[in-house]
């Protein structure tokens, strides 16, 4: 006999917009509104019974995919999915590709990434630290009012803006180190994200030392001597125990990545 | 809601928000999908969606609407078995056979892309698809052997006549 999916509560109300504009207004001041990208967080959360939205924004048909190219300006529609990001100059590009594997990549999203805050057992916002590290802007809606804004600005009001798309100009040079994961399924455990910006500003950005990608502006500060920097780090983050780590490795860890994108980035210099 | 599985045109009830895998097995029966994880770890769901290999276990069913979904049912009878298929039963590719549909399913969308015998490259192809049978060494000469287009007598396959050495294996 035909049996309904027991993910989803028939009470759940599902928008799909066709557009951008019909996605912001469906958004409306996102109360009580579950965002689903490409679906590979929201749906299995549903399956076990961890998320029960009461109203589901499906945005996959809402044309926010894309990449585009204005000069060195690069903009990165919310729904594009990871796997294109895959052969991008570092840091985003080797981060994109240490996330999941080929067929999670391509079906979940950036946005849905970049959005994503700690889960049940880590943090999952695996492409936070390299975006961060690029200086991106991201464009979001709520009110239907649209503004754009340093990406650190937006991760820090925690989904209650609708992300659009995130920009970024192309860094004159980046580099990336992160710990293997033991199954393409784990989140990033700790990484470290670095570039230089054509008019020479060094932003480093750290993924796994918290709940959320964190800017290391202390090692930043400190960043002609790559192993001091490396210690400085630590100041800028409090890792935790998690499933995929200890705080206590993340900590052995962290400077080791630091130092290494930053040798990377004095030898691209 | 209107699916298009292996061909046939299905209309669904289910919310657009569903997984996939549970409208293919629990609404249209097709079992060939298997719910091993439920939470896109361990490939044994996957199916084709135009083509491209997908979770079906993370895939909200309305974002398969107008799409072409291959299962395994899909890929050959078991009188006319596709290329792949046939080399995983000429190399005893599967064992208990859980993960195996998912494995055909992303082998042949490898093969479908260009994809060569190269072991590595079949092994990134398919990270995270799960053998709890550890059977993995047979299924990549499998799909190495399929890459390359080998033919397979199936009448050769059985036990004590088959070694991967002799089918021109990495040794």
């Amino acid at each position: 006999m035909a049996v309904a999916s027991m993910a989803v509560d028939a009470a759940t109300e599902i928008l799909m917009p066709s557009s951008e504009d019909e996605a912001i207004a469906a958004f409306g001041d996102g109360a009580d509104v579950v965002v689903v990208g490409g679906g590979t967080i929201v749906v299995p959360d549903m399956t076990y019974r961890r998320l029960r939205p009461s109203k589901a924004l499906m945005l996959g048909r809402a044309g926010l995919s894309g990449i585009t190219k204005d000069g060195s300006r690069v903009t990165i529609g919310a729904t594009t999915p990871v796997q294109e990001l895959t052969e991008m100059a570092a840091p985003i590009g080797p981060c994109a590709s240490n996330v999941a594997d080929l067929e999670i990549r391509s079906q979940g999203t950036v946005g849905g990434n970049l959005c994503a805050g700690e889960g049940s057992e880590a943090p999952r916002g695996d492409l936070q630290g390299a975006f961060l590290a690029v200086g991106a802007t991201a464009r979001s809606a709520a009110g239907g009012d649209v503004t754009e804004e340093p990406l650190e600005d937006f991760l820090a009001k925690r989904g209650e803006r609708l992300l659009l798309s995130v920009s970024f100009d192309e860094p004159a040079a980046g580099a990336f180190a992160g710990l293997d994961r033991p199954h393409t399924h784990d989140y990033t455990a700790l990484a470290v994200s670095g570039a230089r910006a054509t008019d020479g500003t060094l932003r480093l950005a750290a993924t796994g030392a918290g709940s959320w990608g964190a800017r290391l502006l202390s090692a930043e500060a400190a960043a002609g001597d790559p192993a001091a920097a490396g210690e400085a780090a630590l100041q800028d983050v409090s890792p935790r125990d998690d499933a995929l780590a200890s705080a206590w490795y993340r900590t052995k860890v962290l400077p080791v990545l630091v130092r290494r994108v930053l040798t990377e980035l004095k030898e691209s210099a | 809601m209107n699916l298009t599985v292996n061909g046939v045109a299905r209309e669904i009830d289910g919310s657009a928000l569903a997984p996939l895998l549970d409208v293919l097995r629990d609404e249209l029966g097709i079992t060939g999908p298997k719910a091993g994880c439920h939470q896109g770890g361990c490939g044994s769901c996957t199916v084709l969606v135009d083509g491209e290999p997908r979770r079906s276990c993370l895939v909200p069913a309305g974002y398969a609407e107008g799409t072409q979904i291959t299962t395994v049912e899909g890929m050959g009878p078991p009188e006319d078995l596709s290329p792949v298929q046939q080399a995983f039963v000429h190399y005893y590719a599967a064992q208990c056979g859980f993960c195996t549909s998912g494995m055909l399913l992303a082998a042949q969308a490898y093969i479908d892309r260009g994809g060569t015998d190269d072991p590595e490259a079949i092994q990134h192809a398919l990270a995270g698809h799960v053998c709890r049978c550890t059977g993995y060494s047979k299924i990549i000469d499998a799909i190495a052997a399929a890459a390359r287009g080998d033919s397979f007598d199936l009448t050769t396959t059985a036990v004590g006549k088959h070694t991967t050495m002799s089918n021109g294996g990495a040794a």
